[in-house]
């Protein structure tokens, strides 16, 4: 294999991560927002799910894919907003209503394709978002292929992690969402309205879901087909914790999470004789490892999961 | 109990327990009204459809059992590490292992009577199930990891193993379709109700509910394994090994889901057809589990519920022309009524209203 060949696959590789991590680190910045307030939100599977088939529809709808994945991070936000008030008003058990938004996303997503597109299974081809050309960096040789011909949605991923992290750790709102989420009666004492810190924080993780699903149907396709978030909700929630709720730890946990799955297509190009169902398996399998690897020195928000009952 | 409860409490009590579940499933129905009004459709005749489809004849109701049957033992299975304050979202990949091993085990083996064949299939089923859960179980109480992220990800370890079994290892020949063989006649279930699918494992899976039952309430473990679920630390303390709990809890519930499995390949599809998604029955299990109040006899109830739904779901789609996913839409609804009826139970506690207005913000 001579040099070029190999720096190409390197390249392709690298894109390839970029573009698989997208979705992951939209959904891990909305985990992480959730859970640094004290709500754990496992409903962001359905977020996406929901985020992509709304997305979809706002740019069938309009021919315009930026205003689909305005709707589907409306939605996204919308759903959230569900998951806030059963959690945060009626203090529902956070996992179970996380999971009947999961069940309600899979069965209403495929009920809303029947109603609008008249078929199952798939919907029809949609105006997707045309991939960037960066200048400049599209005439350096390997660099181009590697990160100067991605989806716009790449790009702001990578931006939204700076800005988030930024956020959550020199801003007053963020230093109150991270109050709110170790002790909350602490932050109440101070004055911080919990339930409204976390309304916010949770609607905000919903638009975040809503925009990683856009993005798998906008960006990475030109279609939304059914439960096609496959778990990708979850295995960002996987990358929150192994990157110890930080954006930037999450984001790295997102990278590591998108290689295993651009290495799928690489394997059989280099020519290694691995079943395609063990490779598929490995996004999952990692996700284990990688929670085994990190519990311990992982600790979660001291109030995640725990509904907040007012002072005593 | 130490004093006897009178007739009168414990009516009182079961009408408070029951009575949220109905409230919840009548107001999904009647958001049901409204998808299906905007769907174009007609309720009362979905409605119709959707109640005939399962109870409407005796191989229709035949039927239903079909659909009741895994959701008894799946919906008991999560039932089961709810106790011990564990939540197995896992069902589903157990429930594929027990699928698998089953379709194995029947057709692997050729002279074997039945009275050996047929419970050993059962079994290889159940370990199946068993091992796939004792994994996470033992991810748990040795790392600490938590079970509702790991158990997610052997979902679909197991989704894809299943995928590479039937194509690569146990494909029945000539190896043109991803399917096993045909398990032999000695490890199939017997038929009930002609001409429906109807089998013998649905009394298999209420012998399970008698079990578990039993199991919980009348012997030490069982007590242990509720103490644990009720109370980490206390049963710590009382010197009960939590641990050990914790991975025989979830091992025992993988177990159930991975019975389900066997039964639906030994009484129903006698052979593993390559998935090309999850079953369902795994994730509903969770739902049924929820709204039977983690209790083998709320899960009966339930179970028939949620079966009769998806077996009448079909005649609603073909008639009616309503997408059989409003099912699930409804059951996803009441599944946010119970994850709201929590706080009932903790406003009880704590005030301990013994009679039922209901507070406030559930009044709906």
């Amino acid at each position: 294999m001579d040099l070029q060949f190999v720096l190409g696959i390197i390249a392709f590789v690298i894109a390839s991560t970029l573009r698989a991590a997208t979705p992951l680190i939209f959904a891990s910045l909305g985990g992480i927002f959730s859970e640094r307030s004290g709500v754990v939100n496992i409903g962001l599977e359905g977020i996406m799910l929901f985020g992509a088939f709304f997305a979809m529809l706002g740019s069938y709808l309009t021919h315009n894919p930026w205003l689909g994945v305005l709707l589907g991070m409306l939605v996204g936000g919308l759903v959230a907003l569900i998951h806030a008030f059963v959690s945060i008003e009626l203090r529902a058990n956070q996992v179970v209503s996380g999971v009947a938004i999961n069940m309600l996303a899979m069965s209403s997503t495929a009920l809303f394709l029947q109603k609008f597109f008249h078929t199952t299974g798939q919907s029809q081809a949609v105006t997707k978002i045309d991939d960037w050309s960066l200048p400049l960096i599209d005439q350096i040789p390997v660099l181009s292929d590697a990160i100067a011909h991605l989806n716009p949605l790449v790009y702001l991923a990578i931006f939204l992690v700076v800005t988030a992290n930024f956020f959550l750790f020199k801003t007053t709102t963020g230093l109150r969402i991270r109050a709110v989420g170790e002790n909350p009666d602490a932050a109440a004492t101070l004055g911080v309205s919990v339930h409204k810190i976390r309304y916010f924080s949770v609607t905000l993780s919903g638009i975040l879901g809503g925009l990683g699903g856009a993005y798998l149907s906008l960006g990475a396709m030109d279609l939304f087909k059914e439960n096609m978030s496959a778990g990708q909700g979850f295995i960002a929630l996987a990358a929150m914790i192994t990157g110890k709720w930080n954006p930037i730890g999450a984001f790295l946990a997102c990278l590591l999470f998108g290689l295993a799955e651009a290495l799928e297509g690489q394997f059989q190009l280099l020519g290694l004789e691995i079943p395609k169902q063990f490779l598929h398996m490995l996004p999952y399998a990692l996700t284990i490892v990688l929670i085994l690897g990190v519990v311990g020195r992982s600790v979660a928000p001291a109030a995640s999961g725990v509904p907040y009952e007012g002072r005593k | 109990m130490s004093n006897p409860r009178s007739p009168i409490t414990i009516l009182k009590e079961s009408t408070t327990k029951l009575l949220f579940p109905l409230i919840a499933l009548g107001c999904a129905l009647i958001l049901g009204v409204l998808v299906i009004a905007w769907m174009g459709g007609d309720p009362q005749v979905a409605y119709w459809h959707l109640f005939n489809g399962a109870f409407g004849s005796l191989p229709k109701f035949g039927e239903t059992l079909v659909y009741v049957s895994p959701l008894l033992l799946t919906g008991l299975s999560v039932a089961l590490a709810f106790r011990c304050g564990l939540f197995n979202i896992g069902a589903e990949g157990q429930y594929i292992m027990g699928m698998i091993a089953a379709a194995w085990c029947g057709s692997a083996f050729t002279n074997l009577p039945f009275w050996l064949h047929l419970p050993l299939t059962m079994l290889t089923g159940m370990l199946a199930g068993f091992l796939w859960a004792a994994i996470p179980g033992y991810f748990k109480a040795k790392f600490g990891a938590h079970e509702v992220i790991t158990t997610i990800m052997m979902n679909y370890i197991a989704l894809h193993l299943s995928d590479f079994l039937v194509n690569r290892v146990l494909i029945a020949p000539p190896g043109t379709s991803p399917v096993t063989p045909i398990i032999n006649a000695s490890a199939k279930l017997s038929n009930l109700l002609p001409p429906s699918r109807a089998n013998t494992g649905i009394f298999i899976a209420l012998t399970c509910l008698i079990l578990v039952y039993l199991f919980l309430w009348k012997t030490k473990w069982g007590f242990e394994i509720r103490a644990v679920g009720y109370n980490n630390e206390a049963a710590r303390y009382a010197g009960i090994n939590v641990t050990k709990n914790l991975v025989l809890a979830l091992a025992i519930s993988g177990a159930l889901s991975g019975l389900a499995g066997a039964l639906q390949i030994q009484g129903v599809q006698y052979r593993f057809v390559q998935l090309f998604g999850f079953t369902g029955y795994g994730f509903d299990g969770i739902a049924v589990a929820l709204l039977g109040n983690n209790h083998p006899l709320g899960v009966l109830f339930s179970a028939l519920l949620f079966g009769s739904m998806n077996s009448g779901a079909l005649q609603m789609q073909s008639v009616a022309g309503i997408p059989k996913d409003l099912i699930g839409m409804i059951q996803a609804i009441i599944i946010f009524f119970i994850a709201a009826d929590y706080m009932l139970k903790r406003l009880k506690f704590k005030k301990t209203i013994q009679s039922t207005p209901l507070p406030k913000e559930v009044q709906l």
